[in-house]
C-alpha cells in the first residue's frame, strides 16, 4: 500500500436496506410510546449517568432505529435506573421500562 | 399527485436558453484536467450543431479558486468578474456561457448579491475603472456550457453514430450522473431541475441511450470542496467523500459516470487510484475502475470522435472497456500518440488498479 501522507476515514454511512430492525420493531410493539419520542432531549438534560457518561436515551433509540444496535446497548449499560428522566418526559414516556425492555429483548437474542 | 401542482413546480426550475450567440469563457483548471473538453465542446457546437459562439483572448480565470480557498476577498473576485463582463460586452454579447462549474456559481452569487446590494455594484464598477479603465454591462443571459449541450441534445442525438448502449447485450449502459454543487445548490432556481433534481446531465443520457442509475449518495459532494484538496493535510477529508460515493454506487455495477464540473471527473476519476493504492479496491468487476467523463467527451464519443482527439487517455480510469461495450472504433497503439504521431511515452502501471 502506497502512503500518500493522508487517508480515508470510515464512512458514517449507513445503508438502511441491510438494516435489520425486527428486534426494533418487536421492542416497540411492547413499547408503543417509543414512537411518540421527539427527541427533544430532555431525557438527556436531566440524566444523572449523562453527566459522567455518554448514556443518551435520546442517542439510544436514534442509534436502534439505525441498525447500531452494539453501540446502544453500550450506552444503556452506563444506565442507574433513577427514573429522573420518566419525570421530565415531555411525552410522558416510560423511558425506565424502555431501556429495561431493550436489555431483555437484545440479550436474549445474544442467548 | 395532481399534476398541474408538478408541472408549476418544475416550471419553476426550467431555463428559457437563447437560440444563438454566445459569448464563450473557458475553466482555468478544465484545460489542464481534460485539455480537449473545450476544444470539442467548441467543436460540436460550431460546426455540429452552427452555432456563433465568441470567444475573447483577453478573458482570465474568474478568481473562483482564489475566492473559495480564501486567498482573495469577495470584493476581489467580484472585480475580476466585472473586467469578463467588460469584455463581453466589447464584444458585443449579452449571452455569456462559462465552461466551470465554479465560475457558474461565481457569477451567479455575484449577479445575486449585486442585486441585493446596488451599492456594493457600484463600488466594484469603481474598482474596475480605477485598476483597468473599463466599464461592464451584465449579461443578459447566464448559462454553464452544460446547459447549452441539454438544449441541443436531441439534435446531438440525430447525429449520434454511438449510442449509450451495449452493443453486446443490446440493453442501455448504466450511467451515474454527477451535478457539480456549485450548478444548483447554491440558486436551485439557475440550474434545469433545481438541487433536488437536477435534469441537466439526465437529460443527456437518456436522449443519448443510456439508462441513469439512481444510488443513495447521488447528489454527494465528489470531494473536491477546494479547501479539503488544497492543502495536503485534509486531503483525507476528500477522498473519504468520493470514497463514499464509490461504496454507495458500487451495487449498481455503473458502466460509466458523467459529470458536468471541472473537479468532479478530477477527482472522481483519480481518486479511484488513490483508494485502489490504500485498501485494494476497484469499483468494477474488470478491475479497471469506473470511467468518469466529462458532458462534452461523452457528447464528442456519441457523435463518434477519436477517443484519442478526446483526450480520454490523460484519464487514471482505462477508457477501452467501455469502448468495446459502446462498439466504438479505436486504434489502441494510438493511445499515446500526440499531434504528428508525437510518443507521449506511456504511464506506468499502478499495482491494484488495471490501466492497460
Amino acid at each position: 500500500m502506497i502512503d500518500f501522507g493522508f487517508s480515508i476515514s470510515k464512512s458514517s454511512h449507513i445503508q438502511m436496506d441491510n438494516v435489520d430492525l425486527k428486534l426494533f420493531n418487536k421492542l416497540e410493539a411492547l413499547n408503543p410510546d417509543i414512537s411518540t419520542c421527539m427527541a427533544c432531549g430532555l431525557c438527556t438534560a436531566t440524566c444523572s449517568a449523562g453527566n459522567f457518561t455518554d448514556a443518551s436515551f435520546r442517542k439510544i433509540i436514534l442509534m436502534l432505529q439505525r441498525g447500531k444496535d452494539k453501540e446502544a446497548l453500550e450506552k444503556v449499560k452506563k444506565c442507574m435506573m433513577c427514573g429522573k428522566c420518566i419525570l421530565v418526559c415531555s411525552r410522558g414516556i416510560n423511558t425506565r421500562n424502555i431501556l429495561l425492555s431493550i436489555t431483555r429483548i437484545y440479550n436474549e437474542e445474544d442467548k | 399527485m395532481i399534476v398541474e401542482g408538478k408541472q408549476k413546480i418544475w416550471a419553476d426550475y426550467q431555463k428559457d436558453i437563447p437560440d444563438d450567440h454566445y459569448y464563450y469563457v473557458r475553466s482555468c483548471i478544465r484545460q489542464s484536467f481534460f485539455p480537449a473538453s473545450e476544444v470539442t465542446f467548441l467543436d460540436i457546437t460550431r460546426n455540429k450543431l452552427g452555432k456563433d459562439f465568441y470567444e475573447n483572448p483577453y478573458h482570465t480565470t474568474c478568481g473562483g479558486i482564489a475566492y473559495h480557498s480564501d486567498s482573495i476577498p469577495q470584493e476581489t473576485a467580484m472585480t475580476i468578474i466585472a473586467r469578463q463582463f467588460a469584455l463581453m460586452h466589447e464584444s458585443g454579447y449579452e449571452n455569456y456561457v462559462c465552461s466551470c462549474i465554479t465560475s457558474f456559481g461565481c457569477y451567479t452569487e455575484t449577479l445575486e448579491t449585486w442585486h441585493e446590494f446596488p451599492e456594493l455594484e457600484d463600488r466594484i464598477r469603481q474598482y474596475l475603472w480605477d485598476s483597468c479603465k473599463k466599464e461592464f454591462a451584465k449579461p443578459k443571459y447566464l448559462a454553464h456550457s452544460s446547459d447549452i449541450i441539454y438544449k441541443f441534445r436531441h439534435e446531438i442525438a440525430k447525429q449520434a453514430k454511438y449510442k449509450l448502449v451495449n452493443v453486446k447485450t443490446g440493453k442501455p449502459l448504466k450511467v451515474v450522473e454527477h451535478i457539480g454543487c456549485h450548478y444548483s445548490k447554491m440558486f436551485p432556481s439557475k440550474g434545469f431541475g433545481g438541487a433536488e433534481y437536477p435534469h441537466v446531465l439526465v437529460g443527456m443520457v437518456e436522449a443519448w441511450g443510456g439508462e441513469v442509475v439512481d444510488y443513495p449518495e447521488r447528489r454527494h459532494c465528489c470531494g473536491f470542496g477546494f479547501r479539503q484538496y488544497l492543502i495536503q493535510a485534509n486531503r483525507g477529508y476528500s477522498v473519504s467523500n468520493t470514497h463514499k460515493k464509490f461504496e454507495s454506487m458500487e451495487p449498481y455495477e455503473p458502466d460509466l459516470i458523467i459529470t458536468n464540473c471541472p473537479g468532479c471527473p478530477y477527482f472522481l476519476d483519480r481518486w479511484q487510484y488513490v483508494i485502489a493504492e490504500q485498501t485494494g479496491k476497484t469499483y468494477s468487476k474488470n478491475g479497471y475502475g469506473i470511467p468518469a467523463l466529462t458532458y462534452e467527451e461523452v457528447a464528442g464519443l456519441v457523435l463518434g470522435y477519436n477517443p484519442w482527439d478526446l483526450g480520454l487517455q490523460i484519464h487514471q480510469v482505462a477508457i477501452e472497456p467501455l469502448l468495446e461495450k459502446m462498439g466504438v472504433e479505436y486504434d489502441p497503439k494510438a493511445k499515446y500518440k500526440g499531434i504528428n504521431n508525437k510518443d507521449l511515452g506511456t504511464p506506468e502501471n499502478p499495482i491494484n488498479i488495471k490501466l492497460i
